[in-house]
């Protein structure tokens, strides 16, 4: 089977990219292939690299508070651009956010503390069902 | 070998230490506190002759909020502010900005104009309460209307005290809150730094920061070598403008990670005092000892606090506090065992405040000066975190210095590295987390009480404050003075009396940096990964 092809991405404001950038190195070594495209990405530049990456998975991270409105912002652009990669989400996630976030219609949500073998697990099996659809 | 039997930083930890492990001349390298090489501490009393500073990191939804936040510390004994800026405000953007919407005075407060900062400090005396700005690639136009605002006070310009973060070679390699690319990046700062050595007899232009790279991920040498390149950086700017290094070494300010490895921490500490001695006499030549006397802000590691059994981070925090007391930090920050999940709360950051002033008051640790010094242990792994940290600043030396590295993204990666080999040590076990990998709960965890709530209205409410007063301000005054601003970043003059002058007429952060965008562009990082 092809290897999960996963795009990572910051939107909004937050430079902090520790936790993304452990995320990426995992996922390589679990044998995904992984674009990270950095800080301070538009909804817009994160679905167009998932659609021209052929991505199954789409990762964000967001360590300033921001993630509901950040994650509605990168669901409605989804819509819009057609792209049908799933969206994960992490960050300083709050638990009664992180229900709020699933209903949504976020198909993953890692708050903080989220072990990093079962982020891991999630992406790939969310990668799988993605190929399989 | 295994976490057991290292530090943090992977330095062999022997069994126990005899007096043989410490290499001869140690009353050398140590000196006495308040002498050269300053190991020993930057003033002869230390915490007998004063304590440290209590300022705890605050600073959320408009300035009225924020400005409640420091009331409330204040009238709980804190002794000095530390303010947190919303992303917008440290990115240079209005709160009306359409990149700003979701961020609007979520991490810290949101400052638009002068007058925002007036706000900010409503009943605070500028003139007695030293405030420290984590600030970098706005930190001009934030010093400028904190300067506005203090002269609307009728306070002296010679009586501010405080620290401005101001150190944005580290926001490349870690927080990235930079805006434009790295050489007038370098150049704003060293604008700031030479200003106020002229204006600013009791300010710190600037905090090197080794916190944000330890904070991402790097270990406790890496940490020490990058503050330091940095540092080296900086100097030797100022000193190519023509500045003598002893006109404004003795306001250089520095600031480091107290994370949980605490003879190691200590260690760095001390280290760290002795690496800056040395760097300030041998490289640059002060004849001032002030000027080779390094002085530091602690905070403690957000990385270590876990959401699971969240009142464990009390005690992290706590461990923390202590190293950095025991390291000789002149102020102190201590996290709140909530913030794995959101802003603090008022109790847990009441009980941040309190773990400073029972460590203080009740410990005992205060009454005399390095009280470690001469552990065969902490002598030796002083010893061993400088000659470690020398080695990696070699490094960066032969990569061409501090900005040339960052630029080929070499301390980007060790960081990156280092940070990944930390969680996977967690995963495996290897690395004890109380609560996350042993000890772990059964099924629910305890909730917290109340948690911080954000307020959704702040953003379009302050957003109308900041159109009000553009509105009411005279626009051809602000247009000439923010003329004055861009003519100053374009002829190479230094940026900070136009810059004022522009926050007294009104104009806006946005604006303001705006100015510094068109004349310098904006920098995009390399795709490194």
């Amino acid at each position: 089977m092809s290897p999960t092809r996963v795009v990572l991405a910051k939107p909004g404001l937050d430079g902090h990219d520790r936790g993304i950038k452990v995320v990426a190195m995992a996922l390589r070594d679990a044998g995904a292939e992984v674009v990270y495209l950095g800080i301070r990405r538009t909804p817009e530049e994160i679905w167009r690299a998932a659609l021209d990456e052929d991505a199954d998975v789409v990762g964000v991270s967001v360590l300033s508070g921001a993630h509901v409105e950040l994650a509605r912002e990168l669901l409605a652009e989804r819509a819009r651009i057609g792209a049908g990669a799933a969206l994960v989400v992490g960050g300083t996630i709050p638990a009664e956010d992180a229900v709020a976030l699933r209903a949504m219609g976020v198909d993953a949500v890692h708050p903080v503390g989220a072990s990093l073998p079962d982020v891991v697990e999630s992406v790939l099996s969310l990668g799988s069902k993605e190929r399989t659809a | 070998m295994t976490t057991t039997d290292t530090t943090d930083a992977g330095i062999p930890v022997a069994p126990v230490y005899v007096q043989s492990d410490v290499a001869p001349g140690l009353a050398e390298r140590l000196g006495a506190p308040g002498a050269p090489p300053f190991t020993r501490g930057p003033y002869p009393t230390m915490y007998r002759g004063q304590l440290w500073t209590m300022r705890q990191f605050a600073g959320f939804g408009s300035p009225e909020d924020a400005n409640a936040r420091f009331h409330f510390l204040l009238e709980r004994g804190q002794s000095a502010l530390s303010v947190a800026f919303d992303l917008p405000t440290q990115l240079g953007y209005d709160s009306a900005h359409p990149s700003a919407r979701a961020d609007v005075g979520r991490v810290g407060v949101a400052v638009d104009t002068a007058d925002d900062m007036v706000d900010l400090f409503d009943g605070i005396p500028l003139d007695r309460i030293s405030v420290n700005f984590t600030i970098n690639a706005t930190a001009p136009i934030i010093l400028a209307m904190y300067l506005v605002a203090a002269e609307r006070q009728g306070a002296a310009s010679a009586d501010l005290a405080g620290t401005l973060q101001n150190d944005i070679l580290k926001e490349f390699l870690a927080r990235k809150t930079f805006i434009y690319p790295p050489a007038p990046s370098l150049r704003l700062s060293c604008d700031v730094i030479e200003y106020a050595a002229g204006a600013l007899p009791r300010f710190n232009p600037i905090s090197i920061t080794g916190y944000h790279a330890r904070e991402a991920g790097c270990t406790a040498i890496q940490e020490l070598a990058l503050a330091m390149a940095n540092a080296i950086a900086y100097s030797e700017a100022l000193v190519a403008r023509g500045l003598a290094f002893d006109s404004f070494a003795p306001r250089l300010s520095f600031h480091f990670a107290t994370t949980m490895d605490l003879f190691e921490e200590v260690a760095k500490l001390r280290a760290a005092r002795r690496l800056w001695y040395r760097i300030a006499t041998e490289r640059f030549g002060a004849s001032e000892p002030a000027s080779g006397r390094l002085r530091f802000f602690s905070g403690n590691a957000g990385t270590t606090l876990t959401p699971q059994q969240p009142l464990n981070n009390v005690v992290r925090s706590t461990i923390q506090c202590l190293g950095a007391v025991l390291g000789g930090a002149q102020s102190i920050h201590v996290m709140g065992y909530d913030e794995a999940f959101e802003i603090p709360s008022e109790e847990a950051v009441t009980l941040s405040l309190r773990t400073q002033q029972i460590i203080a008051l009740e410990s005992g640790v205060a009454r005399t000066a390095d009280p470690l010094a001469g552990s065969y242990f902490v002598e030796a792994l002083t010893d061993e975190l400088e000659m470690r940290a020398q080695a990696l600043l070699a490094e960066i030396d032969a990569a061409g210095g501090a900005a040339a590295a960052i630029e080929a993204g070499t301390p980007q990666r060790w960081i990156a590295e280092s940070a990944y080999r930390f969680e996977r040590e967690v995963s495996s076990g290897d690395r004890p987390r109380v609560g996350v990998n042993v000890y772990a709960s059964d099924g629910d965890e305890p909730q917290l009480g109340d948690m911080f709530a954000a307020d959704p209205g702040v953003a379009e409410r302050h957003a109308a404050r900041t159109a009000a007063r553009v509105a009411a301000r005279d626009p051809e005054a602000c247009r000439s003075a923010t003329d004055a601003v861009s003519a100053a970043a374009r002829a190479d003059g230094n940026v900070m009396p136009p810059l004022i002058a522009a926050a007294r007429a009104g104009a806006t952060l946005g604006e303001l940096a705006d100015v510094f965008r068109s004349v310098f562009g904006e920098f995009e990082e390399p795709a490194l990964w």
